[in-house]
């Protein structure tokens, strides 16, 4: 009988005296909830971008009940702000929108590749290969879409073989800018009309034989600015955003027309300077 | 301080116990897709296996083997570590948040891991002591950690590589993971510490 009841008892016993210590352990380690949390997730977005600077929603709805600005939130925009400040019963202040711009005009018409790349359609896999992938240029936009893929909101595409962000679509939360291998995708302030195309560091000699769009360093751009808000530097043009004021002189003085507005995707402009110039092709 | 070394070096690299003993393969499977990912499992997995070993070890000696049944231990061991693993995980959530989150779901996967409880069969069947069979535990953990994260790195390369298409996935990493053990068997023969 002992045999049976032995093991029976035993086990039995162990299991009884875990599960009261764990039902003790669950009162006593119980963990307290904002009530506010679920709320505030429910305005966010939920795309878990990071954005914000968080690891994700959640967790960046954790931080706003300790204390975190309520405006991070770029791909909610103005009205997620304002719905969790009416939560949290604070003023929401103005939201931010950062929009991620592509900086390279170098097309395939443009900038040739100096090899054929056999291999996954991937950046990361293409800038691993022989050089920084086969585009002409080493800072330029390899094409084969790890951004589109990266991107949440279905905002970027290929087109003409480098990727084009669709601005309206644009949430800015720069997850297209982390999973750029070239590092070519950066996130500016809505607000700033103009940006240049162009991050090579190449001299303007150089510029010319691999990509007709690259900026040239030429520094027309510099003169045409009434403001002093552009600069060359690494033998490219960059713009000082806290000394412009959008009025676009520059984007009309670029003989390689890669200065656009961020908005218009680029395109308008890239095509009407390319006619007007002697740089076509 | 020799014998703890050789037991040590046995745990982790001789008798590893992912690549040759061949135990915990689903997690070293599934949660081997990223290098950082595979960190925290194999941390987890280090973390409750030096604990497990010693709780199994008490139950053993002060519940079974005065019982004289102690073929009940996978049933015992069993209930033991899955209760152990849920009292870490709201231990460590009201007590050290940080280490919970990065722990995450990884915590409640490690319940019904084999390892776990084959590391408690060993160390019963290799009757160690009580500091044995605790560094046992560690020591094996940190083999399953050293392997996981191998294969995760191997794993990520793999993302970037041109593989026939009926490989693509899963069969390759089945694959890699013998080419793996195939590397460690050649640490097979050494004895460390006589």
């Amino acid at each position: 009988m002992t045999d049976i009841l032995n093991p029976a008892l035993a086990i039995g016993g162990i299991g009884i005296v875990l599960g009261i210590l764990l039902a003790i352990a669950s009162k006593l380690f119980a963990v307290e909830v904002d009530e506010r949390i679920p709320l505030i997730l429910e305005k966010l977005p939920g795309a878990n971008c990071g954005g914000c600077g968080f690891t994700g929603c959640e967790a960046y709805a954790q931080a706003i009940v300790r204390g975190a600005s309520v405006t991070l939130c770029g791909a909610g925009g103005q009205k997620a702000a304002d719905e969790i400040g009416a939560i949290m019963g604070v003023k929401a202040g103005e939201v931010v929108q950062k929009k991620a711009v592509v900086l390279c005009a170098g097309t395939l018409q443009k900038a040739a590749d100096k090899y054929d790349y056999i291999g996954k359609r991937d950046c990361l896999s293409a800038f691993k290969a022989h050089g920084g992938g086969p585009k002409s240029c080493d800072y330029g936009c390899l094409g084969y879409g790890t951004c589109v893929s990266a991107c949440t909101r279905n905002a970027i595409k290929i087109v003409d073989g480098i990727a084009v962000v669709d601005v309206q679509k644009c949430g800015g939360c720069g997850s297209c800018a982390a999973s750029c291998p070239k590092g070519i995708i950066t996130l500016v302030e809505a607000k700033n009309k103009y940006v240049v195309k162009c991050t090579s560091c190449d001299k303007g000699a150089a510029m010319k034989s691999i990509c007709s769009a690259g900026c040239i360093g030429c520094g027309l751009c510099i003169k045409a600015c009434q403001y002093g808000a552009v600069s060359i530097e690494n033998s490219h043009a960059v713009i000082d955003y806290t000394k412009c004021v959008g009025c676009g002189e520059c984007a009309k003085k670029c003989p390689r027309g890669i200065i656009c507005t961020i908005d218009g995707g680029g395109t308008e402009c890239t095509e009407e300077k390319s006619a007007s110039s002697e740089v076509v092709l | 301080m020799l014998d703890i070394i050789a037991l040590s070096l046995t745990a982790i690299l001789v008798q590893n116990v992912v690549l040759v003993q061949f135990l915990g393969i689903c997690p070293f499977i599934g949660v081997s897709k990223k290098t950082d990912t595979a960190l925290g499992m194999g941390m987890a997995v280090t973390f409750v296996m030096t604990i497990a070993a010693m709780m199994t070890y008490l139950c053993q000696k002060l519940i079974l083997e005065p019982l004289e049944i102690e073929y009940m231990q996978t049933v015992a061991f069993i209930l033991i570590i899955a209760a152990l693993v849920q009292f870490v995980e709201m231990f460590l959530q009201k007590i050290i948040p940080a280490l919970y989150s990065s722990l995450g779901i990884y915590l409640p996967l490690i319940t019904t891991n084999c390892a776990v409880l084959g590391i408690a069969l060993v160390n019963v069947r290799s009757q160690y002591s009580m500091i044995e069979s605790v560094i046992n535990g560690f020591a094996t953990g940190i083999g399953f950690l050293l392997a996981i994260v191998i294969f995760a790195g191997v794993r990520e390369r793999l993302e970037f590589s041109d593989i026939p298409k009926p490989l693509r996935g899963f069969p390759i990493a089945l694959i890699s993971a013998s080419l793996l053990a195939l590397a460690f068997l050649g640490f097979q023969g050494m004895k460390i510490g006589g």
